[in-house]
């Protein structure tokens, strides 16, 4: 049945009258201005809400602990086998801090934690787009999808030179057009909704706050 | 649209009334005229006329609309200017006559009319240059912009330019300026209550403004408009731009 | 011969008459046209985006046979499997099989315009499958038991005092609130469960890039998101028109749809699924499908003119614009899709006999064509309808002529006499403005323009005479 439904549509659709094939009339993303990139994409992200503090590589963990502390986190969800989960569970070693928990098992034997107990997640970022505020987020076998997404508080560790004007730049740059991932993602502040009488609120679904550590070194 | 196509004040152009001002307005008609001759141009208005067939284009009725069409085509042999105190019927005309014939042997001869329909306030403006001098007593207006004039004639600010430089005139914007007035023609009638709705709702936001006058450049709006008004017993006036402007810098004065 | 429906009017005129509806919407509408306004500052910046946007969509829709084919071949090359479905009960079957070979019982849901035109949640619960609404808006109506209004904002007739009452009756141990914080706390709270127990996942597309074979997904909430990634098996469903050439090709749509929509720069989240868990991956479902629907396109996109519908991205701008809408709301329009791209699709979906009264709830205005972001002309295709109410040009259209009536008919014969004959139109205004004034405010037409207005005066002279008596010239 449906490979007779695909015949038949592909058919109808080509004996349909043919209409001329338009170019793309040049259009530029870019917004004329002297701001630089990441002042441009820290403006937006903070429009909505998004929060954004700098640091550096050598103050990451310090920074980590201090967000978890105000945000008064009882536990992260981070990935083990990446940069930042080594940092993390170096800086720990040291000095523990918040429970850490990895995300190194399939879903199906977290689920209940992470749906239910985790209170902060962390992931990395492939980058930023200034003209629109959005963090690049490429989960991976490493950093799985769920972990920027089921944790009420997001936290996006971004490398402030790895930022883009565009998402078209983005595309090019990243090779993101040759054979994407299963999921990526754009992350333009925390989830929200304006479902109930056009009110703005946050957290329904995905994170109620997020915070992007821009590494400036 | 800002820039006139026309090489300096035509000696001469043709007045296309519409038929609505013919039946229900023609002293507003007659203001166009008027001051299209002070603004310097010979007016010329063919008996031959009638409507722009607007009414049955627009509820799907082409070969009607385009018989009424040719008519109006006949009318207006000559080369000049053909100028509409309407931006709905000169819309008709200029967007949609095209669309009318598309695919009939006449359809470079519309064109070629097409390109002569202007509206009344925008071809003041951009070709006649007109001056106005004001004569008035002080007074608080509001305007009334039609959905076609905007939208298809691209006429927004040229009538409201007019009533700014009017010294003793105040322009006081009403909320929701911008949204249709509920006449569309046959709309009013096929759907009359949504209708009534838009035009309360725009009779309600006219008052708040605290005008004396609203103003259009449309009569169909205004009939509409003001028809709501006077059955509400609105505190306000409503009549055509050119009635108004021509009051304002003195009926017969030379 | 078929019958021919007035509900629309009717019950247009019923949603007049609810103050409550009339606040709402005005109110939401407002806030939403001065958000979109404050997005496009520049109008030539809008302009060159409109363009390019309605190039990225004719360039596909003049393509769309070989690129919905490469889309299929990159997305099976990525895991995918793919369904095309002709018929929206062809589409729900489809989907029901998936369902029972994966022995699936309760499916959550992100918004799926698609999947409201197939009654699809109602199949599934004839079928034994629970179909769970998670974007907030379409839980809050599916708590009601009702449809969606707007297409963006399903819920928006509902005022927060009504929604504080509803979750009171239907959820569990909530208590009476009608504060959105806490509204929206107690959805996250039974929303987070069902998500986690859901048997599958289910979402609508986009857009659909062929030449990475990716879905992309926009949100705000995040449950498209929960919905496509957290279940173990995902279902996506969408129209055949939804392709387009080049995954970069959707920043100028986002941008274009989201500062339409809602005023935004872009929805939070734009979700990019390329394929279902691979190898080691820890999360993602482990089977992706996608059902393509024609559901009536391939008719619309058979006829040049009305094809430029197709360009539509369902951002609402039409409906947000729309005059009538604001003050009729969503549901007056009767099928899926309301305002002026529903008086567009509908008619044509459901075929002008059963949904073609809603051709004359514009009256055109032009504000729906002015803000379409991909350059529908809206009005243009409403009028397009209305002929091919009356008078249809061959088959382009179901229903095609099923209006014509041979009052109107007369009726415009006897307008088209007297307006293409000059004789006639000045012998014909001469009696009018005799005996027009005399006509008694109840005859048809009249009783209906004099129930808010007053009666127009004929004036007792034409304008022609008085024209000669001042010596302007006849040539």
């Amino acid at each position: 049945m449906s490979n007779n439904a695909r015949s038949a549509i592909l058919e109808r659709l080509r004996k349909a009258p043919k209409k001329p094939i338009p170019d793309l009339p040049p259009w530029s993303p870019y917004v004329t201005t002297t701001e630089s990139a990441f002042d441009r994409f820290r403006r937006m992200i903070t429009a909505v809400k998004g929060e954004v503090i700098e640091t550096s590589r050598a103050n990451l963990a310090a920074t980590i602990r201090q967000v978890l502390a105000d945000k008064q986190a009882s536990n992260l969800l981070y990935a083990p086998n990446t940069d930042i989960g080594k940092t993390l569970d170096k800086a720990w070693a040291a000095e523990p801090g918040p429970r850490l928990v990895p995300y190194d098992k399939p879903i199906e034997d977290l689920k209940s934690v992470i749906v239910n107990d985790i209170d902060a997640g962390i992931t990395s970022t492939m980058g930023a787009i200034a003209d629109t505020g959005s963090l690049i987020v490429w989960p991976s076998v490493d950093e799985p999808r769920l972990m920027s997404l089921v944790p009420p508080i997001h936290i996006a560790v971004l490398e402030v030179s790895k930022m883009f004007d565009s998402f078209p730049e983005a595309v090019a740059k990243l090779g993101w057009n040759k054979k994407p991932p299963g999921n990526t993602l754009l992350i333009s502040g925390p989830s929200k909704t304006a479902d109930i009488e056009g009110i703005l609120c946050f957290g329904v679904h995905g994170p109620k706050q997020l915070v992007v550590l821009a590494i400036t070194d | 649209m800002s820039k006139s196509p026309l090489p300096g004040r035509p000696e001469t152009v043709y007045y296309f009334p519409t038929c609505l001002v013919d039946l229900f307005y023609p002293e507003a008609g007659m203001a166009g005229i008027e001051l299209l001759q002070r603004a310097g141009t010979n007016v010329v208005m063919p008996d031959r006329q009638s409507c722009c067939g607007q009414p049955a284009r627009n509820c799907g009725y082409y070969e009607e609309a385009r018989a009424v069409a040719r008519t109006q085509l006949a009318a207006f042999p000559k080369d000049w200017p053909i100028v509409v105190p309407s931006g709905s019927c000169a819309g008709m005309m200029k967007k949609h006559y095209p669309e009318l014939f598309a695919g009939q042997p006449e359809l470079p001869k519309i064109q070629a009319f097409c390109d002569r329909v202007f509206e009344l306030t925008w071809f003041l403006v951009h070709v006649m240059d007109i001056k106005l001098v004001d004569k008035g007593e002080p007074v608080k207006v509001t305007w009334h912009g039609s959905c076609h004039s905007m939208r298809e004639m691209g006429v927004i600010e040229e009538p409201k330019d007019l009533l700014r430089s009017l010294a003793n005139v105040t322009l006081v914007e009403a909320e929701y300026e911008k949204e249709c007035c509920g006449f569309g023609g046959t709309f009013s009638v096929r759907l009359p209550e949504v209708s009534g709705a838009m035009v309360t709702d725009k009779v309600s936001n006219i008052v708040a403004t605290g005008a004396t006058e609203v103003v259009s450049g449309d009569m169909g709006c205004m009939m509409n408009i003001s028809g709501a008004m006077k059955k509400a017993k609105a505190p306000v006036k409503g009549r055509h731009i050119a009635e108004f402007l021509l009051e304002r810098i003195g009926k017969g004065d030379a | 011969m078929a019958q021919i429906s007035h509900d629309f009017e009717h019950a247009a005129i019923k949603a007049l008459g609810n103050k409550q509806l009339r606040t709402n919407f005005r109110r939401v509408m407002t806030g939403l046209i001065n958000k979109r306004a404050a997005l496009f500052p520049d109008p030539d910046e809008l302009q060159a985006l409109r363009a390019r946007g309605a190039a990225i969509k004719d360039r596909a829709l003049a393509k769309l046979p070989d690129l919905l084919v490469q889309l299929e071949q990159n997305l099976i090359a990525n895991g995918f499997h793919v369904h095309w479905a002709e018929s929206v009960d062809e589409g729900n079957k489809i989907i029901l099989d998936i369902l029972r070979k994966a022995n699936a019982r309760t499916i959550i849901k992100g918004k799926s315009m698609v999947s409201e035109e197939m009654h699809f949640n109602h199949f599934l619960e004839e079928n034994g499958v629970q179909a769970l609404e998670s974007d907030l808006g379409e839980y809050i109506i599916q708590l009601a038991g009702e449809g969606p209004s707007h297409i963006v904002m399903p819920a928006i007739h509902k005022n927060k005092d009504e929604i504080g009452r509803l979750f009171q009756e239907k959820i569990a141990g909530q208590p009476y609130t009608e504060d959105p914080d806490e509204l929206t706390d107690a959805a996250r709270r039974v929303l987070r469960q069902l998500f986690a127990n859901a048997d599958c996942g289910f979402s609508g597309v986009n857009f659909a890039a062929a030449d990475t074979g990716s879905l992309v997904l926009m949100s705000n909430e995040g449950n498209g998101r929960m919905s496509t990634h957290l279940p173990s098996m995902h279902i996506a469903l969408m129209g055949v028109e939804k392709v387009i050439e080049r995954l970069e090709d959707v920043a100028p749509l986002i941008s274009l749809a989201c500062r339409s929509a809602t005023g935004q720069a872009i929805t939070t989240y734009v979700n990019i699924i390329s394929g279902p868990r691979r190898g080691n991956e820890k999360d993602g479902p482990k089977e992706v499908h996608l059902v393509l629907l024609d559901n009536g396109r391939t008719k619309i996109y058979n006829d040049p003119e009305l094809r430029q519908g197709l360009r539509c991205i369902r951002c609402a701008a039409c409906m947000n614009h729309c005059p009538v809408y604001t003050r009729i709301g969503g549901h007056a329009y009767q099928y899926t899709y309301p305002g002026p791209i529903g008086e567009i699709l509908n008619p044509q979906m459901q075929g002008i006999e059963k949904a073609g009264d809603v051709l004359h709830a514009s009256s055109l205005c032009g504000r729906c064509s002015e803000v379409c972001p991909v350059k529908i002309p809206l009005a243009e295709l409403i009028v397009r309808l209305r002929r091919e109410a009356i008078r249809p040009a061959g088959t382009a259209v179901k229903g095609g002529g099923s209006r014509n009536s041979s009052v109107e008919n007369v009726v415009w014969f006897g307008w088209k006499t007297m307006y293409a004959s000059p004789l006639l139109y000045r012998w014909g205004t001469w009696w009018l403005r005799k005996i027009g004034n005399l006509l008694p405010s109840g005859i048809p037409l009249l009783k209906q323009w004099t129930s808010v207005r007053s009666k127009p005066q004929f004036a007792s002279r034409s304008i022609y005479d008085l024209a000669r008596e001042r010596g302007i010239r006849d040539e």
